[in-house]
Parts: C-alpha cells; structure tokens; sequence
C-alpha cells in the first residue's frame, strides 16, 4: 500500500515500524520535502508533520494530545519544538514540514515548558500509579518521565477532579473521569475513526470535561466499539479485563472471527489467558480499528456452556453419553458405515459453516468427496450468498467481490443495495462514513430506513428508495432503463471490455417501456422521479460503487438481481480499479472461503465443476480416491430427502441449520428422521438438540488457520492457547483443532490425512488450486494478509480485479426479467415481514448471546410502523403473534417508522424467537437460496407464547438436561 | 423427492429464460442448469415425469428443455 520511500541523510531509512506511534497519520504525497531535525536530513511527503517527520528519523518528540490514529489537535502543548529561524515554540503535531528548515526538538528552553506543562496536568491527576491499571502502560506517566519532572508545586489541595466518580456502564470498560487529562483523543476517535460522535468536551477551561452527552455511556449514543479505550493515553478509559488481569505480556496477531470484515487483532495475552484484543494498526481490512463483538465479545470462548468432551447416544430422546475422543469417533465411523451399506453414499453429506477456516472446510469436503464417496457437501453460504457466487460467476467470470475495502476511499457516489453496513459490517461502515463525510454521494435502496440513511451524524442519504420487498430486480432495470435511455451507458467501455451481443440484448430488453421507472414505480413502490434522478447521479458523478448484502441475495430472484448489478456496473463502466466494483458485503467472516474451498455440492475448491475431467482427474490424482462427476445435494434438498427417508446421515461442522435455516419446523422433521447427526461445535446448538454424536470443537483463539473475508483477504487465525476441548478429563487426552477431528474421522473410515499442521492443509489447497498457487502461511506471516488471485504473476496478491480484462474474457450481461415472488400478500396476510441483524449479536448468537453483548439486544423485537400497529390495536411492547403460512410465533413489538407501511421488520439472534419458523421454503430459481427477506405475514395482539415457542421451550430444556447441564433459558413471555 | 418441488423449481428457472430473445438457446440453458445443479435423481425424476405424465404442472419451455437437453 504505502510505496512512498522515506529517506534520511546521515543514516540509513527508518522502515515502517506499525509498533510505534507517529503522532499523525501518514501522508502520502507523491512530493517531497526534506528538512533538518536535531542535525539529521530526512525526506518525507509533503504535509508530513514535524512530529512525524522526527518519529521517522528517529527522534522522538513528547506528545499527549497527538496519535497517529487521528489528525492532530494541538492541544496539550508538550510537542513544542523550535524552528531556526522562526519565533516562539511551535506544535511539532500541528505544523507541517517545510523545505530546508532546521528543527530542534531538544533545548533547555523547550525542556522547561515541558516540564510546566506536564506540572500542571499532574497537579489534577491522582498519584496512584503503582496501584493504577494503566501502571506501565499509560502515556502520561511515559512522559513525566521523559520530560524529568521531579516536582509538583502547585500543591494538590486545589480546585480538582479526583473525585469525579466513575461510569462503569459499559459491560467492557471503564469511564474514570478523575484521571482524565482532557487530550480529547476519545472524542476525535469517536468521530474520526468511528464515525459515532458520541463524545464531547463539555465546558471551558478547567472545568471541561468528557462526556457522552452528560449520560452514562450505556444511556448515550455510544456503540461500544472501544476507538476511544484505545486512543486514551491515561487510565481513564481502560478495559475491564484490564483492570482486572492487569497488563497482557505476549500478543499474538490473529483474526476476528465473526463478519465478513475480517478484522486484525492483536490478542493480548498473559500466558494463555486474553487480556484484551487490540484492532491490529497494521490490519489490511480494519487498519486498527474495531467493533464492539470482534474487540470485546470473546468470552464465549470459556462460558459455562461450552461442551468440551465429545458425546454420543443412540436416539435424540436419550442422555448423552459422556465419552473419550476415540470412543466417540469409532462410534461416528461406524455409524457411517452402517448407514452407508444400508442405504447407499448418496444418503449421508456433510454441511460447513463459513466461521470455519479454510483448512476446515477443505478436509471436510475432502472428506466427503474423497471418503463418503459422494458430492453431497454443501456449506451456509447456501443460505446467505449463493446468488453472488453464481451471479458474478456468470457476469464477470469470478465469484467474488471486485475491490479492496480501501477502494471505498475513491469513490464518488455509492450505491448501497440491501445491505446495512454500520450493523452488519461495523469497521468497513465507518470507513464508508469517513468517505461519506468527505463528500461522496450516497443512494439506498431498501425497504427499511437503515442508520446510514439520516441516523448517522454528517451523514444523509442523497436517495432512500424504500422499495417493497420484492422488487429488488423491478428496480434495477429501471434504474437501467434510465442509463440506457438517457444515454449514460460508457459505450467505450462496453465495447472493449463486455460481449457486444449480449449487451445489444440487454439494453434493448431494459430500454422496453414496460422496465421504465414511470411503468414499474406502482410496483416497487418508489416515485420515477426519485429512480430517475438516483439513476443519473449513479451514472454520471464519476466513480461508482455498489454494495450489497443479503437484501439483494435472499429472495426467489436473488441471482437475478446480483447480475442485473454486475450489468449496471459494467453498463456505466464501473468495474476494474479503485473507487467502482461490485461488493458483497458476506455476513459471516469465511462465506468467501468457505466458497472458494470447494464446499458446494457442485464444485471443487477453486470453483471448477465436478463434472470438469480435469479438475476431477487433478482431485483424484492427489487423494488417491474416485470422485463422482454427479453434482451432488444441496442444503434444502438433503433435508427434503430427510423428511422423506431418504437421507441418514450428516456431518454438520460449525453449522446451525436448526436455527439458521428457513421453515424450522421443516428442517427438525429432517433432523429427527437422520439416523445419524454428527454435529461439531462449541456449544449444544439447535441442531445438536437432534444429533446421535457431538464433537466438541476448538475456539479460534485455540486453532490457526486462515479465513476469507469480502475483498478475498485471507487472513491468518493462530492458535493462541491449547484446545480446551480434551475429552473425557480422566483419559487425559489432548484437545483438537477442529481439521484434527475431522482428520481422525477419516482414518477411522479407512482413509488416512496425514497432515501435521494447518498449514500443510494450506499447501494442498495451494497446489491444486491455481488462484491460491502463491499462499502458504510462510508468505502470510511475511505479508500480513492476502488477497487472491495470488499466483506467479501476483505473488502479493491481486487487491483489485479485472483491470484489463474480466476474468471471464469478456464481461456478459444477462436479461434480468423481474418475476413477482409467490409468496404473495392476501387478506389473510396482509403484512411482508423481512429479517435482517443488529450490531451487537452475530448470526444465531450461539457465540455473542454468551457474552456481555446481551446488554444492547437481549431479545428479538418486531418493527412494525405505528399505522399498522394502531388498526390492530398494537402499542409499544405489545406481545404479537406473527403468523405465516409456514408457522406462528411470538416476540414483542416496537413501533418505529424505519419500516414502511405494509411492512415489519425482525431479526433472527435468538432460537426462542423462532423467526424462522415463520419463513417459507420459497428459493432463489438458481441456488436454492431462502426467500428470507420477504414472508406474507398477519400479526395480532397475543397473550400467550406460541405453540412452537411452548414445545421448543420443554424440547430444549429436556435436551441441555441430557447433557447435564442446567437450562438457563429465561425466555420473556407474556405475563 | 416430491416431484411438485422439482416442478417448482424447474418452473422458476424457466422463468428467468423466458426473455432471453433467442428461445432454442434458452433451452438449452435451462436444461444446462438442471445438468449442473441438480443430482442424478432428481434429474430422472424430473425426466420421468415428462414421459410418463407429459410433464404436467412444467412450463412448456421447461417440457421442451427436459426432452430435447437433459443428462441422463
Ligand atoms: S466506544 Fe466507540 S462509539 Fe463508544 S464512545 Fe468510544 S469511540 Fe465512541
Ligand atoms: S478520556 Fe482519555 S482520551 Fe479522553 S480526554 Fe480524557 S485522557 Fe484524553
Ligand atoms: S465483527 Fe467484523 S467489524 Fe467487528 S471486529 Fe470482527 S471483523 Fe471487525
Ligand atoms: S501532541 Fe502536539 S499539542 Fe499535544
């Protein structure tokens, strides 16, 4: 990224070093300026300042106010250097270098007000360090050091704030007031890196102070993303687990493993304990920053209801047997083979999760592929972004996002399509808003008012088009209607890059009356006017970017409407460097792994058919083993076959397809006719309340591998700690990474993996993988992180896609006819329920509701606008039943008018909301992706739990009974 | 499997062939996508219900595809 080479005179250039901390932020002019520091020549980009510059040379300058996170604020007064030359003592964070100026950073002169400054901020500080968390880790005390103060004269009985009393609102960390020296990096980086603004210096002079708009910061806008904790130089704001461990000292750069993001961190370690987890600066995706679940939600890792000895049992209806890791696999194996000579391969499959590592994925599809015999594997991306592996796949040749993150920087106008980036996508989100604030232009189209839309401070949606969910594809041909009309379409661009024909057959399809904005707005629900006039800005304000996420996937047309994207993209000329593309924003940290490891029934790792003789000659020659040409099940059709007998057995990694999947009741009717369930997980999910075998899994923190994120960043995860999952405890066996597991299941079938690390996983996936040929965890550990295509001609990686040419040849376009979904509106349901996530809670919870993060969303509310809620009779915090024609369920309403008439709106965190048990087995026409986001519903005020939720209840408890723990589901319910 | 879903979703991915202008390529486009994602089974299945029940409750786009495209 950073290829601006620094150069000092007298000694040699000083590399980059992430570790320190240069004051203010790099520049990256391509001009430079050289300049005289303490006798030493450096060179450095133009608007470098002094403070940087110094760091550089290695000279380090006092600072308190200044951090190279945020643009410096010259506040506290401690950086002052002299300048020959020009009067007075100037802030070395606030002033730029200049050509051939002669700087001196230490004199008498500047030692004495330094030495004043520092004075007088300890007058008002309390001298408690040796009992202070921040003991050794704490700028102020780094400073009194360095500037030699020795005395404070100024006495400590005057007007102070040592009594200032603290906020301890934050489940995770800590607002000492008393301590706070006012430097207001917390408020900067609430602003700057965050993008909340939900901190404020309150008043003048001495009496001003930090505050969260003068509540607790549980109260305030705060979204706990920790940027604040992390600029503070003083104990003020300080992790709780800090206060309580005291301060880590190893670390370890691992990855987060939630969203999509990928976030860097650093895992703060005392032995094989987590102190905290620090946003890596050096992170490709997060450069340092964080949210709330990756920085502080780790503690499921060692909540009580981890299970960490396998366990088997003969009917879901029994207790489980407590039972050593070779028992457990031997039964697993044999079960396997039972089942296989009863009823065939083509009855038995396994299913991956995308917050498995890339290793994971690969030895389990390799173990179905190679050792089930069979192509029945099929991951969750299924339920997520099938529709954007097969759409771009289509369209562009490559089933992946087309940017970096960075790229966002560039853009002029973004277009975000279905997708809530500051819930689902936290740090990418804030980094969009720093775009947005600098100017770029910013159009929505989805039902609900997300936060970006007039929620976000400085930030307002030029466009919300608040179409009915639904109309995703009606709404993409107008807009292209309008581009292909009015003449916006970049024909050159067209006609070099895309297939002419099928570009001639789509802008005439388009351009058809019937796809005009004026013809479809009824439909979709949108004025013309407003369509047209997001199409033009869209077209015509230089680059354009769109992202999207799961309101554009999960709908019977969710192919459709990822290639009528790609078209519009292509169609403007949008494609193939910085600032444009196409980007999916994937839920789940490995969707895009996951994706590329080959865990679609269909395709092998590197998406090559299984009906392609070479790749099926490449796979059999390095396994060893026969593979079938046959595409094989997919997620829905394994459990259709389920219910019907048909299919017996399952090896489900990571996965909750109780929870996560649509038409609950549908997949445990599937689930109890398994004759054998083998689920591997951290805790006893949903769908390990109907399995025969559990293996217990390893946390991230305790294995290493690699995960995807959205911009094909293959990160590295690393074990940080022992695998805590060791078995029945008086075997004394040894915990197992999770690829360990699955290794040993295949040896018990017969058929050996002989790897001894992860990394050996990674060299095979390298070699029979060409766009993965340059990654090995020895390049990761050089590079920090890698984005794929990473081969000869890219042995760093490639950030942006399809610069010359699309990696299909030519770019296609694709007619995108709009189909109205079946799942129609009637009287007898008359509302459209969509789903959707929130910030604080990932997925189905499994991992954030153990931890803190309950605080923000301890249960699953029910949107509905007040016009709906008033014909029915609804109040705020009614209880509601939800009826569809899969189910019926209970939550609690709120009323807001984020949703639009017509519509309500829910999330999908917690199994006892049974949101799913509400939605349809409608798919996506090319995937089989659910139709989760639209559901033809009626609500009613209710005063009971549902039957589901009643019998889900005694269900549950009955099944964490078996395994010998106690229940704590305190579900709420109606009094 | 039930054979109404694998009419459903042979239906549903008709539907999204029915404009492309160039009908006898869309053909064979549908039945392409039943040879790519759909396994054995279900593609017989589908097959048999085309010649023994005249592929009632299927596009006649779908019918046609079936006949003439579809791996055995
Ligand atoms: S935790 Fe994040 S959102 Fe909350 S005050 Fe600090 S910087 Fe702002
Ligand atoms: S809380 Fe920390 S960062 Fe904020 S003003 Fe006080 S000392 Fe500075
Ligand atoms: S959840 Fe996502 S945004 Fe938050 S820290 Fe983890 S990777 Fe980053
Ligand atoms: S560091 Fe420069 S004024 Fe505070």
């Amino acid at each position: 990224m950073d290829d601006i080479k620094y150069t000092t005179h007298s000694h040699s250039v000083n590399k980059y070093d992430p570790e320190k901390d240069y004051g203010t932020p790099k520049k990256t002019s391509e001009k430079l300026v050289s300049l005289e520091i303490d006798g030493v020549t450096v060179s450095v980009p133009e608007g470098t300042s002094i403070m940087h510059a110094a760091q550089l040379s290695g000279v380090t300058v006092p600072k308190l106010c200044a951090t190279d996170s945020l643009e410096a604020f010259g506040s506290c007064r401690l950086c002052l250097v002299e300048i020959e030359g020009r009067k007075g003592y100037p802030a070395s964070c606030t002033t730029p270098v200049a050509e051939g100026i002669k700087v001196h950073t230490q004199t008498g002169k500047l030692a004495d007000v330094r030495r004043g400054v520092m004075e007088l901020y300890i007058s008002d500080h309390p001298l408690d360090c040796l009992t202070c968390a921040a003991n050794g880790d704490c700028e102020l005390q780094d400073m009194a050091g360095a500037v030699g103060l020795r005395e404070v004269r100024y006495g400590y009985e005057g007007e102070n704030h040592l009594k200032a009393e603290k906020d301890e609102s934050n489940p995770y960390f800590t607002f000492d007031p008393s301590k706070c020296i006012v430097c207001s990096r917390c408020v900067r980086a609430c602003e700057e890196t965050q993008g909340t603004f939900a901190l404020t210096i309150e008043g003048r002079g001495f009496g001003s102070k930090v505050s969260a708009g003068n509540q607790l910061f549980m109260d305030s806008e705060c979204v706990s993303c920790g940027a604040c904790v992390q600029a503070c130089p003083t104990a003020t704001l300080m992790e709780k687990t800090v206060i309580d461990m005291g301060t880590p000292e190893h670390k370890v750069t691992t990855t987060c493993a939630y969203c999509g993001v990928g976030c860097s961190f650093n895992a703060e370690m005392k032995g094989e304990e987590v102190v905290r987890m620090s946003p890596n600066k050096d992170g490709g995706a997060n450069h340092g920053h964080s949210c709330v679940k990756g920085r502080f939600a780790w503690g499921y890792a060692t909540h009580k209801d981890r299970i960490t000895t396998p366990m088997i049992r003969k009917s879901i209806h029994d207790e489980w047997q407590i039972v050593g890791w070779d028992e457990a696999i031997d039964y697993a194996a044999s079960e396997i083979k039972r089942i296989e000579a009863k009823y065939g391969k083509d009855a038995m499959g396994g299913i991956t999760s995308s917050r498995c590592t890339n290793e994971e994925v690969y030895v389990t599809q390799k173990l179905v592929r190679a050792v089930f015999g069979t192509n029945n594997v099929d991951t969750c991306a299924r339920v997520c972004h099938s529709p954007t592996g097969y759409g771009l796949k289509q369209t562009i040749g490559e089933s992946a996002g087309t940017q970096t993150f960075d790229s966002v920087m560039k853009s002029d106008v973004i277009m975000i399509i279905g997708a809530n980036p500051t819930d689902g996508h936290p740090v990418f989100a804030s980094q969009m808003k720093r775009r947005l604030r600098e100017g770029a232009k910013l159009i929505i189209a989805d039902p609900r008012a997300i936060d970006l839309v007039e929620n976000s401070p400085h930030i307002r949606a030029d466009y919300h088009l608040n179409l009915r969910p639904g109309t995703n594809v009606a709404l993409i041909s107008a807009i292209a209607h309008v581009v292909v009309t009015e003449g916006l379409v970049k024909e050159d661009f067209v006609k070099e890059r895309c297939e002419w024909d099928s570009f001639v057959a789509w802008r005439d399809f388009v351009a058809k009356p019937e796809n005009s904005p004026e013809a479809m707005e009824e439909t979709i629900g949108v004025s013309a006017t407003t369509m047209r006039a997001a199409a033009r800005m869209f077209a015509t304000n230089g680059n354009g970017a769109i992202y999207y996420g799961l309101g554009v996937t999960e709908h019977s047309q969710g192919s459709t409407m990822v290639m009528g994207i790609a078209n519009l993209a292509m169609a403007t000329g949008n494609v193939g460097r910085e600032g444009v593309g196409i980007n999916p924003l994937r839920g789940q940290n490995n969707v895009q792994g996951s994706c590329d490891m080959g865990s679609m029934p269909h395709e092998y790792p590197g998406y090559r058919h299984v009906s392609d003789p070479m790749a099926k000659a490449l796979f059999e020659a390095a396994w060893g083993r026969p593979l079938s040409i046959e595409p094989g099940l997919r997620i829905p059709n394994m459990l259709d076959l389920a219910g019907e007998g048909r299919f017996k057995a399952l090896y489900c990694v990571g996965e909750d397809i109780a929870q996560s999947d649509p038409n609950t009741q549908h997949v445990t009717h599937a689930l109890e006719s398994m004759e054998c369930v083998i689920v591997q997980d951290l805790f006893l999910n949903e769908t390990a309340m109907y399995a025969h075998v559990f293996f217990p899994g390893a946390s991230f923190l305790e294995k290493s591998g690699t995960f995807t994120n959205a911009e094909r960043r293959i990160s590295p995860v690393r074990r940080v700690m022992a695998p805590k999952n060791i078995g029945k405890p008086e075997l004394k066996e040894a915990g197992m990474e999770d690829w360990e597991i699955t290794a040993k299941l295949s040896a018990a079938l017969g058929y050996e993996m002989h790897y001894k690390h992860a990394s050996e996983i990674m060299d095979e996936i390298a070699a029979l993988t060409p766009t993965f040929k340059g990654v090995s965890f020895k390049k990761l550990d050089e590079l920090g992180s890698i984005q794929w295509p990473c081969d000869d001609a890219n042995p760093a990686g490639t950030p942006t896609m399809h610069i010359d040419q699309f990696v299909r040849g030519k770019g296609k376009f694709f007619i995108t006819q709009y189909i109205p979904t079946t799942e129609k509106v009637n009287a007898k349901y008359p509302l459209i329920l969509t789903t959707g996530r929130i910030l604080s809670q990932y997925n189905v919870g499994a991992q954030t509701r153990r931890t803190a993060n309950v605080a923000w969303h301890a249960e699953d509310v029910v949107e509905i606008h007040p016009h709906d809620a008033s014909e029915r009779g609804i109040r705020e915090g009614d209880w509601i039943g939800i009826n569809s024609r899969s189910g019926e369920t209970v939550l609690r309403a709120t009323l807001t008018e984020r949703v639009q008439p017509g519509v309500i709106y829910t999330t999908f965190h917690h199994p006892e909301s049974g949101a799913n048990v509400i939605t349809t087995d409608n798919g996506d026409w090319a995937t089989n992706c659910p139709e989760f986001k639209v559901t033809a519903v009626q609500v009613t005020r209710v005063n009971q739990l549902s039957d589901w939720q009643k019998e889900y209840k005694t269900f549950a408890e009955a099944q964490i009974a078996y395994t010998g723990k106690t229940s704590d589901k305190k579900q709420k319910q109606p009094a | 499997m039930q054979t109404d879903t694998l009419i459903k979703m042979a239906n549903q991915i008709g539907d999204f062939f029915e404009a492309e202008p160039n009908q006898a390529q869309a053909q064979k486009d549908i039945a392409n996508h039943l040879n790519k994602f759909w396994t054995k089974d279900m593609r017989n299945q589908i097959a048999a219900h085309v010649q023994t029940s005249q592929g009632v409750g299927l596009h006649a786009q779908v019918i046609a595809a079936i006949a003439a495209h579809l791996n055995p």
